[in-house]
């Protein structure tokens, strides 16, 4: 006779303790280095792996769960926002250039993600590492699916959203975040864990997706916000797989602190040069603004950064060797960048324009140091020559950083009068960067990073051989619609007209 | 001493929430900005069960937390009853 | 350094001068003119003298500096891969020892309108 005990519910960590160590088995006939190929090439020892510790001790049921009622409130939200002309509801539609620019560039590195944290999932040993890897792999796939199907309703109304797929691998300034990732998935397995759950994840991501996701809230983008902070949702898991992945390397074994300290090195240089752009998303996007890029990595780059540093020191780590140069780059950087974004605007699928005197006024009081001394100037005179019928645009195209692939629109980290450059000789043939950090990075690795399909010297070469109208059409960019100054562009004027008629009946 | 915070987002869920965090952690301050709350604590800021049934009238697994959770900074130890942020210097 | 690897690892560069059909790339940067976001690229011959290379793209480049009509070229200080160069404007780029992805800087001394006296 069968007998109905009362189930006695499990406690958190023995449910944890149940999911992660006993799905793991010890192979007979097979060798555990065969089994797991590349967790020991790059050098780090390990030698316990049951010592990783997932703190937030997410069971597979209770993942599904969560994750399910974040998808359900998330396309509700979605649906609301299509149903109510969504579209019409952002503050300005100089906005959406900072949408296009999230679609293009950054949505693919979500999907990149994905496939960096399946190949982990597989490639770790430890349980715990393979489930946390394997729940953040399904994260990312998400993170970009909900971003694409919130911008598709974008896309039935404005320009420059329909060719991002292309533009992952032919935009010259999404070659940056997509070299990024692929750097990082061609990389080991406890590499990639530094680049993009500690680096990336952890020092990083706080200033895109965090105030960034807040202004949208500010300038009315309800499908943003909700697939930002959706996607943030599961980043306070993954910020921490990162930060417990570099404890567990750091505990396991002294000789793993150097590895692991030029991995810091290198990732957060790396990021900084990516997450650059948000910079500008956020000086000069954001038509409503809710907070500088100077007072964002206040919070989030020199407190919190400071914060994990000295948390990390005990086990012999420091700040990243370019702290102190990008400490000295925050107060220029959005300037330069969209100073290059708006000269090379006629190969660019977003817009850009001049700051107005009020957005420069605003910008002024944000970098009291720089922008009136330094930018202004610039902006002043291109706004003369827009007068004057002459519009600014640079046909000289650009060169590019040989490791971070940007533009080198930077100056020297001590005089933001004078354009960084710097150079370097691998196996007879030149190579430039934009930066000390570039350039280390590059002389650490060179057979990596001699490979780099760099844009603009692409250009010049078959098929495109510097047809400027053949590399429109090969990038998905249709002139005079999708790229130029936003003042007089399709998407302004059909902004306008829409509005004004969600506000009248003739 | 290093700043540990928790962000949330600003919703109905997540007020009682904030507000237990709020009793539980004397020191700590509410930011509020557009569309989220972030709250900052010197050196540790400790998430109760507790005190967040008591303000929402009802049986709550911690795990929820993960449903309106922006962001965080600190090392993080959960079990069943709380769950703690903390800079260990 | 080489990269740690499992197996002999080789990479092929993608921008040799082989790739460029008879052209190469010369990188230009006029020092303290900064309303060009980043220094020029231009893609042209070797065999292009280098007084070709000052009058023709980049002096188009350069017109929307104000400074741009008060250059005088007879003045202009000039750095090749940041060292001191003194260029035969007859000869060409070539023989001037511009090879592929030389970066040219080039000094103004007294002209610098949009930017702020320190």
């Amino acid at each position: 006779m069968d007998m109905k005990v009362a189930k006695k519910k499990l406690a958190l960590k023995e449910k944890y303790r149940l999911l992660t160590r006993d799905l793991g088995w010890e192979p007979t006939y097979q060798n555990k280095d065969e089994i797991y190929p590349y967790t020991k090439y790059e050098g780090i020892r390990i030698h316990d792996w049951d010592k990783w510790e997932d703190p937030f001790r997410l069971t597979m049921d209770s993942y599904w769960k969560y994750q399910a009622e974040k998808e359900r409130k998330f396309y509700a939200i979605i649906d609301a926002h299509a149903q109510n002309n969504g579209h019409l509801h952002i503050t300005d539609a100089r906005y959406l250039s900072a949408l296009k620019i999230f679609l293009q560039a950054i949505s693919p590195g979500e999907y990149a993600a994905g496939k960096g944290f399946a190949r982990m999932g597989r490639e770790f040993p430890g349980v715990g590492t393979q489930v946390a890897c394997q729940m953040q792999a399904i994260d990312e796939i998400r993170h970009a699916q909900t971003q694409i199907h919130a911008l598709s309703n974008y896309n039935k109304f404005y320009n420059g959203f329909h060719a991002f797929a292309d533009a992952r691998d032919r935009m010259w300034y999404c070659t940056v975040p997509r070299s990024f990732f692929d750097d990082a998935v061609s990389a080991g397995p406890f590499e990639f864990m530094i680049a993009i759950g500690f680096s990336f994840e952890y020092v990083l991501t706080n200033l895109l997706f965090v105030p960034f996701m807040s202004g949208a809230a500010y300038n009315g983008d309800m499908a943003t916000v909700t697939f930002g902070f959706s996607a943030q949702s599961d980043e306070a898991r993954h910020m921490t797989l990162g930060l417990e992945c570099i404890k567990f390397m750091l505990e396991q074994d002294p000789a793993n602190l150097p590895i692991v300290q030029g991995w810091i090195d290198k990732w957060f240089w790396r990021g900084f040069r990516v997450l650059g752009l948000v910079s500008t998303m956020m000086d000069y996007m954001l038509p409503k603004r809710v907070m500088s890029w100077r007072e964002a990595w206040n919070i989030y780059g020199i407190e919190n950064g400071t914060a994990l540093f000295r948390d990390l020191a005990r086990y012999g780590i420091r700040a990243p060797a370019g702290w102190d140069d990008a400490e000295k780059a925050i107060d220029h950087m959005s300037h330069q960048f969209m100073l290059g974004l708006y000269q090379w605007s006629f190969g660019t699928a977003l817009h850009s324009w001049i700051p107005s005197d009020d957005d420069m006024a605003w910008l002024a009081k944000k970098y009291p140091d720089t922008f009136d001394k330094y930018y202004r100037p610039r902006w002043e005179h291109i706004k003369k020559l827009k007068a004057a019928g002459t519009q600014f645009a640079n046909y000289g195209l650009a060169k590019l950083c040989q490791t971070c692939q940007l533009p080198i629109v930077f100056t020297e980290p001590d005089d933001p009068t004078r354009s960084a450059q710097r150079e370097g000789e691998y196996k007879g043939e030149k190579y430039h960067f934009c930066s000390d950090g570039c350039q280390h990075i590059f002389e650490n690795e060179p057979e990596k990073y001699i490979q780099a399909w760099l844009p603009m010297p692409q250009l010049f070469q078959d098929p495109i051989g510097g047809d400027l109208a053949a590399w429109m059409d090969w990038v998905g960019l249709r002139n005079g619609k999708d790229n130029g100054d936003f003042d007089g562009s399709e998407d302004q004027k059909n902004f306008d007209a829409w509005r004004a008629m969600a506000t009248s009946n003739q | 001493m290093s700043t540990v915070f928790i962000a949330l987002q600003t919703n109905e869920d997540t007020r009682p929430i904030i507000d237990a965090i709020v009793i539980d952690n004397p020191n700590c301050t509410v930011n509020r900005q557009p569309a989220m709350i972030k709250i900052d604590a010197p050196g540790s800021l400790t998430v109760r069960r507790e005190t967040i049934e008591e303000q929402l009238g009802r049986a709550f697994d911690l795990q929820e937390l993960n449903v309106n959770l922006i962001t965080l900074s600190g090392n993080v130890e959960e079990d069943e009853d709380t769950l703690t942020l903390r800079w260990n210097s | 350094m080489a990269v740690v690897s499992t197996k002999p690892y080789v990479g092929v560069p993608r921008d040799l001068v082989a790739n460029f059909n008879g052209k190469q790339l010369v990188y230009a940067c006029w020092d303290q003119h900064l309303l060009f976001a980043a220094p020029f690229l231009i893609c042209v011959p070797p065999e292009m003298s280098f007084r070709e290379l000052v009058d023709g793209p980049l002096t188009a480049l350069m017109q929307p500096d104000p400074d741009a009509s008060a250059v005088d070229w007879s003045k202009v200080e000039w750095l090749k891969s940041n060292k001191p160069f003194t260029p035969d404007f007859d000869a060409s780029l070539a023989a001037n020892g511009i090879g592929h992805k030389e970066q040219l800087r080039f000094i103004t001394p007294g002209l610098n309108s949009l930017l702020a006296a320190a």
